[in-house]
């Protein structure tokens, strides 16, 4: 019924001889190898496009490893029983991500990669804090109420009328002092950890108090309120900033996290109703949905052409790719930002950006695997909710580049250019590393042999 | 740059970029197929003497296994060290049981012979009909009850 009551089924019986392994020994291998691909990508795109190696190929290959080692000394110290492969496929899509910009820098002659190196630092710098500062992730569960309200606030950030700034039509970006920034990337996380502490309170009368409605049990409303209007709130406002993206990242989040939560697949299938219903309604109600269903559709009506040059790039590409520096990925409008993936795909081919794939899949089963592992349930939830809000986004991302779904206005993470994703997206990998460190470490197995002095036990605060 | 060099570069990214992944999934196998345990810490002589089990011992139990209840099929190995039942996640064996306290029971080891002692719980511990008040000792093949959980001591 509840979650931690699940755990031991979930289980394999003969649990007691798997004893999780520090693996920091795994993480640093596995670190050096993901530097030494960034480096082989950075070079590559140079040798390509230009025929030379770039002359500060060893600072590049220094300054990542520099980089690499100090979260990883962090990690050791910080929370030496975390997942050991999660920041390695951090760093290798980085690399990745931070290669790609440098060949279209090259291509088009800007210089975004410095910009984007200048984000990762800053977002490595607030991993650390994070690591530093979140000893035990159970204090983000005290304060719900506050994290939702400091969510909203976040994505009513860019409709002030002084810091507000509008880019490309959608109006999600702030402007302080010369700097930019997409508050809905903070939020995003910020949202996570509110509704994970709001269901772990009310899971089990969502569950289980309430009516049952055409097979479907919806619980009482005073118990599905708080959320319900911090959800609402967050999407009319997302809905008003003409940002389709976030809308649906948040609300696919918001019904895996119940569905988790509840156990109850009534969940999954009243979500996709709603999810049918507010398609219908925005397309019929918002011009912009409406723009990009069509360009969906028929990729050759859109002047700039962006959908249909990323067609024709991931085709060129086929199965191997043109080879990072020899492909066209400058022909995509924007390519650096919203249209890396297919950059990707048609310098690296099929193979490269199932392999690209493929990491985050990896990535986000090790959210899951931590969520499974995990004893506490706002840990479960928290856990459950950021992997699966990633694993949400590269969907939604990369299926729009690919096609399959209407292109909407998603970062990819750590690939995309863009410092407010880059930097978010860090500090939600160290919440990961935080959950799986928790999850990892032993149970203390042997009691205190005093324990029936021990008549008041200390309730935990979860 | 040679067309053919930068051919053998581009082919030898790609296959670096899914050795990666290979690895990463070769790191993740311990988590699916579990590794084994890492051989207890060395006691001193006279410490391992008091609390540890010797080894064969005859008629001794050398595990337990929940036979009844929500956690039926889970058990835990006898080592020597005190094996604590609940609901609580500090217990060495954490049941999902209702009818249990947060620290139920507890099996203990003491001069050669296993004893299982209730910790205050609300719905008692049982060996057969009888309700515990001290501790009890327990041998191979006999079973405990906390609440619907039974437990079973085997060799």
């Amino acid at each position: 019924m509840s979650l931690n009551q699940r755990l031991p089924r979930s289980e394999p019986a003969n649990e007691e001889a798997v004893v999780p392994r520090r693996g920091r020994g795994t993480e640093l291998l596995l670190l050096i190898f993901a530097v030494g691909i960034s480096t082989f990508a950075y070079i590559n795109v140079d040798l390509g496009a230009l025929g030379e190696v770039p002359a500060d190929a060893m600072a590049y290959l220094g300054g990542f490893f520099a980089v690499s080692c100090i979260a990883h000394i962090v990690i050791r110290i910080r929370a030496p029983y975390a997942d050991p492969v999660i920041l390695p496929i951090v760093v290798t899509l980085c690399g990745l991500g931070l290669a790609m910009i440098h060949r279209l820098d090259i291509a088009d002659d800007t210089s975004h990669a410095t910009t984007q190196l200048t984000w990762m630092l800053v977002g490595v710098a607030l991993f650390l804090a994070v690591l530093f500062f979140i000893r035990d992730h159970r204090i983000l569960a005290r304060y719900p109420y506050l994290m939702g309200l400091t969510g909203l606030i976040l994505l009513i950030l860019p409709l002030m009328p002084v810091i507000g700034h509008s880019i490309r039509g959608a109006q999600i970006w702030i402007r302080v002092g010369g700097m930019s920034f997409q508050p809905n990337e903070a939020a995003k996380i910020v949202l996570t950890i509110a509704f994970a502490g709001f269901l772990v309170q009310t899971r089990d009368a969502l569950a289980l108090a309430g009516r049952r409605f055409l097979g479907i049990d919806l619980p009482r409303a005073r118990d599905l309120g708080p959320i319900l209007i911090v959800w609402v709130t967050a999407l009319g406002i997302l809905t008003v900033q003409n940002d389709v993206g976030p809308s649906v990242l948040l609300f696919g989040s918001f019904v895996l996290l119940i569905y988790i939560a509840t156990e109850r697949i009534s969940w999954i299938i009243l979500g996709l109703m709603l999810i049918g219903f507010g398609i219908y309604a925005a397309y019929n109600v918002v011009s912009h949905v409406r723009e990009r269903f069509d360009l969906w559709l028929d990729p050759f009506i859109d002047p700039t052409g962006q959908l249909a040059q990323s067609l024709f790039g991931l085709a060129y590409g086929g199965t191997i790719g043109t080879g990072l520096g020899q492909g066209h990925p400058d022909m995509i409008p924007i390519a650096e930002s919203d249209f890396i993936g297919a950059a990707l795909g048609e310098e690296l081919g099929l193979a490269g950006l199932a392999a690209v794939i493929l990491l985050y899949a990896l990535l986000v089963s090790r959210g899951l695997r931590a969520s499974l592992v995990l004893r506490d349930p706002f840990g479960k939830l928290l856990a459950a909710g950021l992997a699966s809000g990633l694993l949400l986004q590269v969907f939604v991302v990369l299926g729009g580049v690919t096609r399959l779904i209407p292109m909407s206005g998603l970062t990819t993470p750590f690939l995309a250019l863009g410092g407010s994703s880059l930097v978010m997206n860090w500090v939600l990998v160290a919440l990961l590393i935080r959950l799986s460190d928790a999850a990892r470490r032993p149970a203390p197995t042997d009691t205190p042999s005093f324990a029936d002095d021990a008549a008041t036990q200390v309730v935990r605060v979860t | 740059m040679s067309e053919l060099t930068l051919t053998v570069i581009r082919l030898g990214f790609l296959a670096v970029l899914w050795l990666l992944v290979l690895s990463v999934t070769s790191a993740m196998r311990a988590d699916l197929f579990g590794v084994r345990p890492p051989k207890p810490p060395k006691q001193s002589r006279a410490a391992a003497r008091q609390s540890k089990q010797p080894k064969g011992g005859k008629g001794l139990p050398s595990k337990i296994v929940i036979v009844e209840g929500p956690d039926t099929g889970r058990g835990v190995p006898l080592q020597g060290a005190p094996v604590t039942f609940g609901r609580g996640d500090e217990c060495t064996l954490p049941l999902a049981d209702e009818y249990i306290s947060t620290q139920h029971a507890r099996l203990r080891f003491h001069e050669g012979q296993w004893y299982v002692e209730d910790l205050g719980s609300t719905n008692g511990t049982y060996v057969g009909n009888e309700r515990l008040t001290r501790s009890t000792p327990v041998n191979v093949k006999s079973r405990f009850r906390l609440g619907k959980t039974v437990v079973e001591l085997r060799k």
